[in-house]
């Protein structure tokens, strides 16, 4: 047996913190990601606020509070999920490059994930939060309740921000087979925006589109942690949302497990 | 057989003058190479009207679930984003492109286009051809036209003018968004997602009744950007709504003031950025 390294060293660890710190490196990117996004929570605010309004103050569930708040926790959880439908892993993949973490002793799953991962929890400190602190201030957007809703909150929102980028991964692999897989991402950011309450709450959808919706893991990557994080749901119901949220993340992790078992078997690198 | 055929193709292309013949060949060499991967193109193209079709859901989702939203109901506010996507449907396929500016900076190959004897931004529009793009106008038109039936349009010279000059007008609105944000990303390089808040935020403003913004909302895309120009102002006219409290009605009209100044900013941006360039030292 190998012996154990210290759990400092541990090579998964460490990219989650490689993650962290790639991300970190480029304020001037952080910068310009927190002016799109609140000029884009400045417009769907406007025009959610005015749904609210015009349907005499309740929508769906929703007070102006509640919906400036599923819209400002939206914003802010952007820079953390994947919904571009892009990953390193593709470019990887479609380089040749994926051969050299094959030959790396550690898993090639795991290390993709973590350091995704890493990326979209550093990106919570200068992009989330001060978009909540932006929709705090320029509209009364409702807040967690109790330390308890914060608590399960925060737990609701790293599962999905795992969630996503295990999905992504997941989808990625197929570039095993596809080589070129641009089309996979542009119908990935298509659905995952749509699906995922990124423009309405996905309780606004007729029933028939809505059930569609829950049968996707998209809903858990936002729309439930935003539903935690906001008070939207609260006890049972919360810790319910976090179930389903695990579920789909054992899902999408044994999905992206076989393929990459199946897709190593079928990778040709030309060249060399 | 075959060299008649070529005689023809070779025929016609001098027809063309000597200076777009170069960007013909480019746009073709662009367009074989997107069909190569099969299976990913057609994906690429499904995805690509999927992306417009759910773009109108939103739209179609938030105005079923509520009356009207800004004075608009669904039936109107189809002939908002159809306008608008549509211009900028057409806007992208020009000129989205530009977007990839920083991509060319960092790689050095933007270098490349100062040895040509050809503008860098006439290099650079042609530099890439989306054929996906041409699947995305699809979206807007068909919503467009859906609108135009389902309203009460009283049809006229002046209706049929005044759509005209929208698209046209919201078409150069958003071509010059692309071309400025361009110029700035000679300055922001590492920071290009601060442009995406006028070009897409400006797409996503133009489908929005502009009378539910705040304030500052209005003066960035009524006035600095102003892609209310593109589709609601017009819109607003057509139907004989109210608009912008406090404005005249008839401000729809004024959308080629609004592309003319939309133009200048990007003239002015895209000349401030390229002096500004001084090569990636690669």
């Amino acid at each position: 047996m190998r012996p154990r390294p210290s759990p400092a060293r541990n090579p998964y660890w460490r990219f989650l913190v490689a993650g962290i710190r790639g991300q970190s490196a480029y304020p001037l990117a952080t910068l310009a990601g927190l002016v799109a996004n609140a000029t884009f929570g400045l417009l769907k605010g406007g025009i959610m606020g005015a749904a609210v309004a015009s349907s005499g103050g309740e929508l769906a569930g929703y007070t102006a509070a509640t919906m400036a708040a599923f819209v400002w926790l939206g914003q802010g959880m952007l820079g953390s999920v994947n919904l571009s439908g892009r990953s390193d892993l593709q470019t990887r993949i479609k380089s040749g490059d994926v051969a050299v973490d094959f030959l790396r002793p550690v898993s090639v799953q795991a290390a993709h994930i973590l350091t995704d991962v890493g990326k979209g929890l550093f990106a919570l400190l200068p992009r989330g939060l001060p978009s909540v602190v932006i929709g705090v201030l320029v509209s009364g957007m409702a807040l967690p309740p109790d330390a308890a809703a914060y608590a399960l909150g925060l737990a609701s929102l790293v599962i999905g921000i795992t969630v996503s980028h295990a999905t992504m991964y997941a989808l990625a692999t197929s570039g095993f087979w596809l080589v070129e897989t641009r089309g996979v991402s542009v119908l990935y950011m298509a659905l995952s925006g749509f699906f995922t309450g990124l423009f309405t709450p996905i309780y606004l959808f007729p029933d028939w589109l809505l059930t569609l919706a829950l049968l996707t893991p998209f809903p858990s990557m936002m729309q439930f942690p935003i539903d935690v994080l906001s008070g939207q749901v609260s006890g049972a119901a919360a810790w319910q949302h976090l179930g389903v949220q695990l579920v789909w993340l054992a899902v999408v992790l044994a999905v992206g497990h076989l393929t990459t078992r199946a897709g190593r078997r079928r990778l040709e690198v030309q060249g060399g | 057989m075959a060299e008649p055929k070529r005689n023809r193709r070779l025929g016609r292309q001098r027809a063309l003058p000597d200076g777009l013949r170069a960007y013909r060949a480019v746009l073709a060499s662009r367009a074989r190479s997107q069909a190569s991967y099969r299976a990913s193109f057609r994906m690429d193209l499904v995805g690509t009207v999927l992306v417009g079709l759910i773009e109108f859901s939103e739209v179609w989702v938030l105005y079923s679930a509520t009356d009207q939203i800004g004075g608009f109901t669904l039936a109107q506010i189809l002939l908002v984003f159809g306008l608008a996507d549509l211009a900028f449907s057409l806007a992208d396929l020009v000129a989205g492109h530009c977007d990839n500016l920083p991509v060319y900076v960092r790689a050095g190959t933007l270098d490349v286009f100062f040895l040509r004897p050809q503008p860098v931004l006439a290099q650079l529009i042609t530099s890439d051809l989306s054929l996906r793009r041409l699947a995305r106008c699809l979206v807007g038109a068909t919503s467009l036209t859906v609108g135009l039936v389902l309203n009460d349009i009283d049809w006229s010279v002046g209706t049929v003018g005044l759509l005209v000059v929208a698209l046209v007008c919201g078409f150069v609105i958003f071509t010059a968004q692309f071309v400025t944000a361009a110029g700035l990303q000679f300055f922001l390089i590492n920071g290009s997602e601060m442009t995406n808040a006028f070009v897409y935020g400006g797409r996503y403003a133009a489908t929005q009744p502009a009378n539910v913004w705040p304030r500052g909302l209005l003066v960035v895309f009524g006035a600095v950007f102003p892609v209310a120009f593109a589709a609601y102002l017009p819109v607003s006219t057509l139907l004989g709504m109210p608009g912008l409290a406090g404005l005249p009605t008839w401000l729809g009209w004024c959308a080629p003031i609004a592309a003319l100044w939309a133009v200048v900013v990007a003239g002015l941006c895209w000349r401030w950025g390229l002096r500004h360039y001084r090569g990636a030292g690669g």
